[in-house]
């Protein structure tokens, strides 16, 4: 009976969770004038054509390998940097380590408008205006913060016993925290895995500002949408929908990794 | 918990410090720089001291903006964590049933931030929006471009819709993190459902939870794109928060120094509160750690 609730509540959930979605799906299957012009459940007068548009130019297209790029880049800095750093501030007292952990989370609270032009200076001067690394090393700012806090949290839940004992069997370092402290949290590594590049991948302001033509990200084209002859829903439409297909790869990816859980290794 | 106390951990932070810094310090004390001064253009500028700071901080519409954005991400918390929690619990914990829920409700996600403002436009129209035509159908008036509080259900419905499956998302993997023994000896001792998310689950979330909750805050309390996609701020001011309030005044006037003094006080508003939660969050859980 219980279980039943459960599966009604969350089948509920879902439902509404979809109804967006699917009219976003709805929408890109449709011409724009169709959209603008009658409510319809489903797409009657099926077109592809909006996603064809997006397929065969490479103006668009090149827009998700961007994307893509420098997303991959910023989720791996943020997960190398972050693992280790992680582990300092759940293991470890050390001079300033309070201060420093609280510093990290305020590098997210920052209202972006005024701020991003003191960025676009600073990269400029490196010269990494336009480059993909320019963007990765940018997001870094709230996702590497973003990703000290999730994994801290989970590391913290490991009893500390694990790492001694591992130690006084001989372990170093590197191979203990590889091949028993990083499976012992993989559903926190799976879920900073897709938080950063969920955050990377939806953030425009930045992206935008530090890219002109070759670095430039998809939801920065998505703009082009908007022309003198007002918006093509249509074509947004099917862009949204193309956004959301690799980050639903990433989790699909993930998945075991945050469903197995908490395994207790070799204890 | 105790911890070794050692200064070589430093080394294990510093790769994570300049990655962070580089982007943080030079940009921050820039706009700092800025919000000191009236600028003219970029060889005439004049020391003006706080002068930018007391114009914001008297300025009513600022101060209505800050209450509106206060009353939005306190709505937010007060929805989302408790919502959050609860679908995390209905997910099941194997199989295909949590793949399928896990791709499911990262959906919202993933979709770029003025992307769902444009779909949620037409989403809720009247004429040839799903929500739009349902409410229309209910026989209730609904028009969030002429009414406030219409306004703000729907920025709240789209919020709601796109940002509780974070919370979710973490709360889930906090869960699983239990391991499963925990869960055998409150079965052994007979523990209601609910005794077993008072005592042990909802302790064991408590890592995770102050993450959702810090986030949620922070993010809600940044909030552009969506809303201002959606209303544009109005009808009025109604939905004008205060980052938007804010991108009003950058992009209205040529001078960087009231938009930057705003920045800095927008900036020591989410520290200050974020703080205070923080603290407050730490202290909770020690009691019921033991």
């Amino acid at each position: 009976m219980i279980m039943q609730k459960r599966t009604l509540g969350l089948i509920f959930y879902f439902i509404l969770l979809l109804l967006p979605i699917y009219w976003m799906l709805n929408m890109s299957l449709r011409t724009n004038a169709d959209i603008m012009r009658v409510f319809t459940f489903y797409p009657q007068n099926l077109t592809l054509e909006n996603y064809i548009k997006i397929f065969s130019d490479p103006t668009w297209y090149s827009g998700y390998l961007n994307s893509i790029y420098y997303v991959s880049m910023n989720v791996v800095i943020s997960l190398v940097t972050a693992l280790p750093a992680a582990y300092a501030f759940s293991r470890y007292n050390f001079l300033g380590d309070k201060h420093l952990f609280f510093w990290l989370l305020t590098n997210r609270m920052a209202p972006p408008a005024v701020f991003l032009l003191p960025f676009f200076q600073l990269y400029s001067t490196f010269g990494l205006i336009d480059t993909h690394f320019a963007v990765a090393l940018s997001h870094c700012l709230f996702n590497v913060p973003l990703a000290v806090w999730v994994l801290e949290g989970f590391m913290s839940g490991v009893p500390r016993e694990i790492d001694e004992m591992a130690y006084i069997d001989g372990y170093s370092f590197p191979r203990f925290f590889l091949t028993i402290f990083m499976p012992l949290i993989r559903t926190g590594i799976g879920v900073t895995a897709f938080f950063c590049f969920m955050f990377s991948w939806v953030e425009l302001l930045l992206a935008r500002t530090l890219t002109t033509t070759e670095a430039k990200p998809i939801a920065a084209i998505m703009t082009r949408t908007v022309s003198a002859t007002g918006l093509d829903w249509g074509l947004l439409a099917a862009a949204g929908i193309l956004t959301i297909v690799p980050g639903a790869l990433v989790i699909w990816f993930v998945r075991n990794h945050l469903a197995k859980g908490f395994a207790m290794g070799r204890v | 918990m105790n911890k070794w106390n050692d200064n070589k951990a430093w080394f294990m932070v510093i790769p994570v410090f300049l990655v962070v810094a580089v982007s943080a310090i030079l940009p921050l004390m820039t706009v700092v720089n800025y919000s000191l001064q009236d600028i003219f253009s970029p060889t005439q500028r004049i020391f003006v001291g706080t002068e930018w700071y007391r114009d914001a901080l008297t300025d009513p519409r600022l101060q209505e903006a800050f209450g509106r954005q206060m009353l939005f991400s306190g709505l937010v918390l007060l929805i989302e964590i408790p919502l959050g929690i609860l679908i995390a619990l209905m997910m099941p914990k194997k199989g295909w049933g949590a793949s399928l829920s896990l791709v499911l409700v990262a959906l919202p996600l993933l979709i770029p931030w003025n992307v769902i403002g444009t779909i949620w436009i037409i989403f809720t129209r009247p004429d040839i929006g799903l929500f739009g035509a349902a409410i229309n159908h209910l026989g209730l008036v609904f028009d969030h471009t002429a009414s406030p509080l219409d306004a703000w259900i729907t920025v709240m419905l789209m919020e709601v819709w796109h940002w509780t499956p974070l919370v979710v998302l973490l709360a889930y993997a906090g869960l699983q993190a239990i391991p499963e023994a925990y869960f055998h000896a409150a079965k052994i001792d007979g523990a209601s459902s609910w005794a077993t998310f008072r005592y042990i689950q909802l302790p064991k979330l408590r890592g995770v939870l102050t993450i959702a909750i810090l986030l949620r805050f922070m993010d809600s309390f940044l909030i552009y794109a969506e809303p201002f996609v959606l209303t544009g701020g109005g009808p009025g001011n109604a939905t004008t928060f205060l980052s938007i309030y804010l991108v009003k005044i950058a992009v209205g006037q040529f001078d960087l120094g009231p938009a930057a003094a705003f920045s800095i006080i927008y900036f020591l508003i989410i520290l200050l509160i974020s703080w205070l939660f923080y603290q407050v969050l730490l202290k909770a859980g020690t009691g019921e750690k033991s």
